[in-house]
Formats: C-alpha cells, structure tokens, sequence
C-alpha cells in the first residue's frame, strides 16, 4: 500500500525528515509515536501533498505510484486521507455542503456518478448516527464553534464517509477527554478492514490502548529509531522517549 | 446602421428624442439636462484610473441595432458558450443571449405573453419606458428626474441628455406584484443599448421585487455605460432591486471591458415605507456605483447588500447612502468586497442623519477578502450624524484565504478552483440570501467563475 523509501523532507529549506523507511500492507495499522518536533506531522503532510513540504532524497509510493507526482486533490481521489489535528473552520459553508462538495469532486475524479443532495444526506445521516455527529453539526459551518471534540468526530466521519485506501490520523487524541477518546477510537475501530491501511501519529501512548496497533515505529529527530509491536507502547510510556532513542543513537 | 452623428451636440439629443418620437416636453427636458452637462466636470474623487474619456469621439446612439441573426450555436463564441454552459443556463436561453436566430420551438414569447396577462390583470405597468413617455406622460411626468435630479452629477446628467431607453414600472395601491419583474422577459431587452434610465414607482401600500441583468456575460464594445435608476417608494410601500451585474471585465493583462458609472437611488418618499438594494457585482473594469436610499419617511427603511468582486485589473469603487431625514429610520449595510489578481476593491459609503431625524439607527459591516498578494481592499465609511439620539454601528473586517483552509479542500478532494469557490462563496452568504432564489443559485456559480485563474 505504502513505501517509503530513505525520506529526505525539508521545511523551508531545513532538514526535518532525514532518511525514513518504513512499509504498510494493506489491513494493516501501523503507529508512528515521537516526541515534539520528531518530524510526526511533517510526514502527514507530506502524505498528504501540502505545499512547502518538499522531498530532497528518497522516494514514497502509494499503490505502486510515485506519491510526488499526483496533486493534494489526485491523492484525494485515490483513496489517502488524512485527519488533520487541527481541523479548519470555514465559514458560511455548511458541514453538509462541504460533505458533498468533496463527495462530488471525489466521485467527479474517479469518473463515478455524482449524487444528488438528497443521496449525499441520506448517506451523511447513516453514517453520522454512529459518531453522534447531529443534525444540527450538519447545518452548521463547517467547524465554527465545533468543540474539539465535534471537530475530531467531524474528521472520522469523513473518514467513514470516503472510504479511503489510506488513512493517516495525525494526532487524533489531541484535546479530547476520555469519553470522546472512546468514541473516535470505536469510530475508526469500526473502519479496520483488510482493504484499508491506517498509519496513526501519536505522542501518547493511550490512544494506542483504544485503536491497537500492529506495528509501532518510533520517530526521533527526523528518523525512525526504534520498531516493535503494540507493546512497544508500554516500554515507551513507562521509559520515556529520550531511553529508546538514546539507546538507539 | 443608422446612427446619430458622432459626438455629443444639441443637435444629438434632438436627434435621439426626435427618433423616440417623444413629446416636446421630453425633448426640452434633455435639452436641460445637455446645457447643464457642459458645465459640468468629469468627478475624480474614486479610487479608480482610467484614460480620460473622450466624450466627442462616440456614438450616442446607434440602433435598431440591425446585428444579423447568428443562425446556429456554431456561429458564437465558444468561450461564451462554455461560460453559458457553466453557469447552467439552459439551450433555448442560450441561444437567446447570444442573438441566435430562434424558431417556434423557443418558447419565451408565450412566457413573455401569460407574464404580460397577469400584470394586466393587476394593473401593474411594465414597459420600456420610452412607451411609457408616450403611454403614460403623467406618470412619468410626476416622477421622472424627483429622485436623481437632472443636475446630480456628471454621469448622471449625460445620462439624462441622451438616454436611449431603459424600464418604467409603476405598481398600483395596494397592489403586490404577483412575480419577479425581470427584464428578461421584455422582449428587445438586450438592445437598450448603454445609457439606460430605469424608473419605478411604487404606489402606496404596494411591493415588487425588480431584478435587473442577467448573469450571462455581456460581450458589449461600448466602453462607457452610464445608467441612472430611480425608485419611488410612496406610504407603506417596499421596492426590492437587484442586480448581478457581469459585464465584460477586460482581459487577464487589463485591456478593454466596460467603463460602469451608475447613478442608483431609491426615495422612501411615504412613511413606513421600505426599499433594499441588492448586487452582486463582478463584471467591468471599473464599477463607480452607490446604490442609496432617501430615507425621506418617518419609520422608514433602507437596505444594501453587496458582494463586489474584482480580479485581474478590475477597478471597483463601490458603496452606497444611506440619508436619513425621517423620524425612526432604519439602515442597514452588508458589503462584502472580494479583491483578487491586481486588483483594487473600494468600499465608499455615507450614513447621514439629519437633525429631523431623530431615533435613526444604522448598522454597517463590511467584510472584505484578499486573494493573493497583489491586490487591493480599501473601506471609506463618511458617517454624518446630526441628531444626538442617532446610533450608528460600523464594522469591519479584512481577511485572506488561509492556506490551512485551501489545503483542507484540497485534502478532501476539492480542487483548486472549486475550493475558491466554495470560501468565497461561505464569506458572500449573507448577500447571496437576498437574492431571489433562481438568481442566488447562477449568482453563486458566478462567483466561482469571476475568480477562476486567481489562485496558484
């Protein structure tokens, strides 16, 4: 599904990703766990094709294509998503017409039928139920005055909502109370399947306790320095990160 | 083509009003008007540049225009086409814009004819108003030149001078137009040709709802444009205008596209009565436009809601007055200005209270957005308040498009354009809910297409 080759990745001219490898077959789901400023985030949004991130050396690709040759929207409709940590508001546009905005555009990319409001809502609506997205979050716009919670929902549901073949969950724990965490977990729990890959970017260990991993990687100054399974969790959380990447050093 | 002598004389408006075949009064009016006009100079308080115009070295008027009917699609400009074709507007529509010869299968003479029964029936008059200043002189006796007078300013009075036609409505007392009056539906609408005059009155206790334009591209030579609209708002009556206005804008580089000075007002001449302007505004290079309302009444309100978009080389300066003379008058502004390209979007407007008017209040916000790095957003709010227990509210903001929010759209799937689009779109909402609801959905399609190129 995924290869990355020997990552090179700078930000505004400086080093952030310096030689990562690392493989994800389909049905897998895979952590990257790291302190701040490991170059965690760096690596989604390149996944995801923002610009200023650029490749310097080494290669990714996605289902056997060269990742850097397809733009944000392409990778879009090839099945990469990614839930940001940091959702976006945009104001005057409603959740359910953002929803279908991008439903189309996907659908238009792929050479698929477009569908019509009352299809996109009742598709919404069966999806929405399960992460407690209400009607009323759906008539709003898009993330205004979303609390961290909704907004993190919001993500999921759009995860659920365009199946994709990829999914990177950059820092989906962040600021949500146990509750929520539970939630989101269930949600993207319930899209496990042996089509879909998932890489989720995590500094805590406990989200890992909610979506369990089948391989951990760990993250430290721009390089992978440690790899295991889901226990590796535990030893991090009880060493710290400065034992596993000291000793890897 | 038959057309008046090149340059503007006495001897041009005499031509013009003798080829109307109006009454002497209507000649001696423009007449007036012409005398007072070369005494007049060129304003030059926007902030919009231009070349200097050369008022004798243009036709004044030029018609019928006798333009050989295209005889299929295949004779048009594809790129007007394609643009047709985005905004979803339908075949036989099409064809009617873009001057093809039609057959019996286009049905717009039946749908003009059922229109014209039902405003009979109800006594509403709509016409062009060169038929009104033979049909009905009184009428526009009464009103013509009460609002915008013959002497308000320069573009205005040349437009009083040679006006070669425009729209006349007057709806009765008590009466309520039974549908959108658009001049769509007037047959010859499309040749009014550049100076039009637009006058309605509406009687007491009435309403009409009046959209102007159309929101197909309007690929016209003339470089000037010089229209005037009067509305007449008598007790208890409201008059709804609104425009999309989407002339031909000039190129990428800022050559050609219309020259747009209007001179729009409406007079809140009875008590209770209301009238609101809306315009989403996107077409020529330079728009020099204040919609305003005399809020002459007591309890009386005005309104304004605009979108302005300008990008490439558009100049757009924009606003409108609010004049409040009555007791208990209301305004309220929404502007939203949308710069892109080179760009420069102006927003000008006044809020006057005059000492009459006492417990007048005003709400004014102007929003405006940035696309780009290149362009202009600059707010001119004039606020004159001449009574102490006047409140007046004004707010303003000036954002860009964050590259979080395109890179958002872009992670979902929605491309570039689309995701300007539908920004844009969310920041113009509040505007774009005044409009009637067929307009509102090409008006937002519109948008997207004004700003096409701006991004990347």
């Amino acid at each position: 599904m995924l290869d990355i080759k020997n990552l090179h990745v700078a930000v505004g001219g400086k080093e952030i990703l310096k030689g990562l490898t690392l493989s994800i077959a389909a049905g897998e789901v895979h952590a990257i766990m790291g302190p701040n400023g490991s170059g965690k985030s760096t690596l989604a949004y390149l996944l995801a094709g923002r610009t200023g991130y650029d490749i310097t050396q080494g290669s990714v690709t996605y289902r056997g294509e060269d990742l850097n040759t397809l733009a944000p929207e392409e990778r879009a409709a090839k099945g990469l998503f990614l839930a940001m940590q940091y959702p976006v508001e945009i104001p005057g546009v409603t959740t359910l017409t953002f929803l279908k905005t991008a439903l189309n555009a996907q659908h238009r990319a792929r050479g698929e039928k477009e569908l019509d409001a009352m299809s996109v809502l009742k598709f919404v609506r069966k999806k929405a139920e399960a992460l407690k997205v209400s009607e009323d979050m759906l008539k709003r716009a898009l993330n205004v005055g979303f609390s961290g919670g909704e907004k993190k929902r919001l993500e999921i549901l759009q995860m659920a909502l365009f199946e994709p073949k990829l999914a990177v969950l950059d820092e989906t724990d962040s600021g949500l109370d146990i509750d929520a965490l539970k939630l989101v977990a269930e949600g993207v729990n319930a899209l496990r399947s042996p089509s879909r890959a998932m890489l989720v970017i995590t500094h805590y260990q406990r989200l890992l306790n909610y979506i369990v991993p089948d391989r951990i990687h760990v993250l430290a100054q721009g390089k992978i320095v440690a790899e295991g399974g889901k226990e590796l969790a535990h030893e991090l959380e009880a060493k710290g990160y400065e034992h596993i990447a000291g000793k890897a050093a | 083509m038959e057309r008046a002598p090149k340059g503007l004389s006495e001897e041009t408006v005499r031509y013009i009003s003798a080829k109307k075949d109006e009454p002497d009064w209507m000649l001696q009016w423009r007449l007036g008007a012409f005398a007072r006009w070369q005494q007049m100079r060129e304003p030059t308080w926007a902030r919009v540049h231009y070349q200097k115009i050369d008022y004798q070295n243009a036709y004044y008027y030029a018609a019928p225009k006798n333009t050989p009917k295209k005889q299929s699609l295949d004779e048009v400009d594809p790129k007007l086409l394609e643009t047709y074709n985005k905004l979803g507007i339908p075949l036989h529509e099409q064809m009617a814009l873009a001057g093809v010869a039609v057959d019996a299968v286009f049905d717009s003479v039946s749908v003009a004819t059922t229109f014209k029964a039902k405003l009979n029936e109800a006594g509403v008059i709509f016409c062009p108003i060169s038929e009104a200043i033979r049909d009905y002189p009184e009428l526009v006796k009464k009103y013509l030149g009460t609002v915008v007078p013959v002497t308000d300013n320069f573009f205005a009075t040349l437009n009083s001078a040679v006006f070669s036609d425009g729209t006349f409505v007057y709806v009765p007392k008590g009466v309520r137009c039974p549908m959108e009056l658009s001049t769509y539906f007037r047959i010859n609408a499309s040749e009014t040709g550049q100076f039009e005059r637009t006058l309605i009155v509406a009687d007491e206790g009435s309403y009409v709802s009046y959209l102007e334009g159309c929101t197909a591209p309007k690929r016209d030579e003339n470089q000037l444009h010089a229209a005037v609209v009067e509305l007449v708002a008598l007790e208890g009556a409201e008059i709804k205008y609104s425009t999309v206005q989407n002339w031909y804008p000039g190129d990428e580089n800022g050559l050609g596209g219309i020259y747009n000075f209007v001179t729009k007002r409406g007079d809140c001449r009875g008590d209770r009565s209301k009238i609101s302007w809306t315009q989403v505004e996107t077409g020529s290079a330079i728009t020099w436009k204040y919609p305003s309302c005399i809020l002459r009444g007591d309890d009386t309100v005005g309104e304004f809601f605009s979108i302005a978009i300008a990008n490439n080389f558009q100049q757009a300066d924009t606003g409108t007055k609010m004049i409040h003379l009555g007791k208990n008058t209301r305004s309220r502004i929404i502007s939203k200005g949308i710069s892109a390209g080179q760009a420069n979007n102006t927003y000008r407007g006044l809020v006057s209270v005059h000492p009459k008017a006492a417990n007048a209040r005003n709400y004014t916000q102007c929003d405006s957005l940035l696309i780009g790095a290149k362009c202009g957003a600059h707010t001119v709010p004039y606020i004159e308040a001449r009574n102490p227990s006047a409140r007046i509210e004004h707010e303003a903001t000036t954002s860009k498009i964050a590259d979080d929010q395109l890179f958002y759209c872009l992670q979902r799937g929605i491309g570039q354009e689309e995701a300007v689009a539908l920004i844009v779109n969310g920041f113009c909402k509040e505007v774009l809910q005044q409009l009637p609801m067929e307009f509102a959905v090409e008006a937002q399609k519109l948008v997207g297409i004004s700003l096409e190129g701006s991004v990347g």
